[in-house]
């Protein structure tokens, strides 16, 4: 079996600063790896990379063992789908769910678009009424539902989330993580993950790697982690930072 | 039937893509109802345009028959608003013109809007060269005085309605890729532009469809309250002789011949300037609620 996603020395820069240094990870057939770190490290910006999204990498991206140019044809798009962070930024203000659901199919001339429309929806636990919707009508949670529907109906191998529930409501971040989860093993999906909060990681990845200052400073197991195997200092910081939330939190309730 | 209408396009459960867009319709025309210097404006635009269009069965004389011995007659009951300096009816050139001036309107907004949308969002989205040749262009046309380049260009071919239409229009274009311009840029790296990218949508198809929509709303508010600039620079070129011709009724061209006796017999004038100033009112009174209930940064 081949590795799913290879990138190894890649470099991004904006105007002449370097956001990310000689970052390598390897991310096999289905599993799913978390990107941790804090704002600014440089996290986002190597997702956006992968997805094509971001032309000022240098180094190398395989996909499935293909290496990926600067710009990415329709066929990448039927394997890489993404997820965004801000489902209110990520829907388009003037078009129905339906609309933003069937572009990709339309896209790329796939037919029984009723169909394949409503089955994304019921994938995501939307209801059907909510297809001739304009995202203005949704709340937030049923957006980003609406946004990973949007990811999956175009059946992709692969799904970058650049945190998905870092925009939500605490209790809605639950529901979306599980289902996330939850279809990650139903589609076997490879997953690779953005996100700031370490406990979300750790609850939908096995592997992680932690990035400071756009360098990828370590990567480890969650079981790793839990066990307190953590070497490099800025993730022990990471891990004590999100500890101590979780006292105050639970000092909080 | 009307009722149902509502209900049906209120319906915040919409069963198809139609009723959904109807809703959406329905629910900027209720926005719209609710200012009353915006429905004056509508009102007045839309009573001008069935004038305007019924006006060989309205008008109670031939537009261009004079009758000489009935000259700058004052209003009366067979003249209402009065005949002019060859003896024609007024009102019935009035009412003619209408047709004249409205036309060149709709057809300077028709030819307008749409080019100035593509230039704008083309170069707002595609950026680099092809954004500073574009807006180079329009600066171009932009430094140029509006009645001057429409004057020289109408005097380069030859006088007439078609000649105005185009003068206008090649002078009237600039401001709307500028606004197109603004819209795309403070869209384009939005997160549904780059969900729309990993469809493997083209860039045509982007702007075509994703871009161009969004920048419509703003386009439609100041279309609207051109309208007016467009119809008085209309009038402008027909005072100046270099619209449509005569005999050919343009509310502008009245107001030109009628400038001679406009001390004695100032109801020549008057009409076609009433005309004018109401219309142009009404369009801007109209563009005012639009940009009231479309303007997206409100919603």
């Amino acid at each position: 079996m081949t590795t799913m996603i290879e990138a190894s020395d890649l470099g991004i820069a904006f105007s002449g600063t370097q956001v990310v240094k000689g970052v390598s990870f390897d991310v096999e057939p289905g599993e799913s790896f978390g990107i941790v770190g804090e704002s600014g490290s440089g996290k986002s910006t190597v997702l956006r990379a992968l997805a094509g999204l971001n032309r000022d990498w240098s180094g190398q991206i395989c996909f499935d063992g293909n290496k990926v140019g600067l710009r990415r044809d329709r066929t990448f798009y039927t394997k890489v789908q993404m997820v965004f962070q801000d489902p209110f930024g990520s829907l388009h203000p003037a078009q129905t769910i339906d609309r933003i659901l069937s572009e990709f199919l339309l896209v790329n001339g796939i037919g029984d678009i009723d169909g394949r429309v409503n089955r994304a929806l019921a994938e995501v636990a939307l209801p059907s009424s909510v297809r001739f919707r304009f995202p203005h009508q949704l709340s937030g949670g049923q957006r980003q539902r609406v946004a990973i529907a949007r990811a999956l109906i175009a059946e992709p191998e692969v799904l970058l989330l650049d945190e998905p529930t870092s925009a939500l409501d605490v209790s809605v971040q639950a529901e979306v993580l599980n289902l996330l989860a939850d279809l990650r093993q139903r589609l076997g999906l490879t997953y690779v993950m953005v996100s700031h909060n370490l406990a979300v990681i750790a609850h939908l990845c096995a592997r992680m790697g932690a990035m400071q200052h756009g360098i990828m400073v370590e990567q480890l197991t969650t079981e790793a982690l839990r066990n307190d195997k953590a070497v490099h200092a800025h993730t022990r910081e990471l891990v004590d930072l999100s500890l101590s939330l979780e006292t105050v939190e639970a000092a909080a309730l | 039937m009307l009722a149902d209408f509502r209900r049906w396009a209120l319906n915040d459960d919409a069963g198809s893509r139609r009723q959904a867009a109807w809703g959406r319709r329905y629910r900027i025309w209720l926005a719209l109802k609710g200012n009353p210097l915006a429905m004056l404006g509508l009102a007045i635009i839309l009573a001008c345009v069935v004038l305007a269009a019924l006006a060989p069965v309205l008008a109670p004389y031939d537009p261009t028959v004079q009758e000489l011995t009935d000259r700058l007659a004052k209003p009366s009951a067979a003249h209402l608003l009065g005949t002019d300096e060859l003896g024609r009816d007024i009102l019935s050139r009035l009412l003619y013109g209408g047709r004249v001036t409205l036309g060149m309107v709709i057809a300077v907004v028709v030819l307008v809007a749409p080019l100035g949308l593509a230039v704008g969002t083309v170069a707002g989205f595609f950026g680099g060269w092809v954004d500073t040749c574009l807006m180079r262009v329009t600066d171009v046309f932009l430094a140029f005085p509006r009645l001057i380049l429409a004057l020289a260009f109408v005097a380069a071919l030859s006088p007439g309605v078609e000649s105005t239409i185009l003068a206008i229009a090649l002078t009237a274009w600039p401001p709307y890729a500028r606004i197109a311009r603004a819209e795309t840029l403070t869209i384009r790296h939005a997160d549904f532009i780059e969900a729309a990218a990993m469809t493997g949508a083209s860039p045509w198809r982007i702007v075509a469809r994703h871009v161009a929509p969004l920048c419509v709303p703003s386009l439609i508010v100041r279309v609207t309250l051109d309208m007016s600039s467009i119809i008085i620079t209309a009038a402008s070129l027909g005072f100046l002789g270099m619209g449509a011709q005569p005999p050919s009724p343009e509310w502008g061209a009245m107001i030109a011949t009628a400038k001679r006796f406009i001390l004695d017999q100032y109801w020549v004038a008057l009409a076609p300037c009433v005309a004018i100033l109401m219309i142009s009112l009404a369009f801007n009174f109209l563009g005012d609620g639009l940009r009231d209930v479309l303007d997206p940064k409100q919603s």
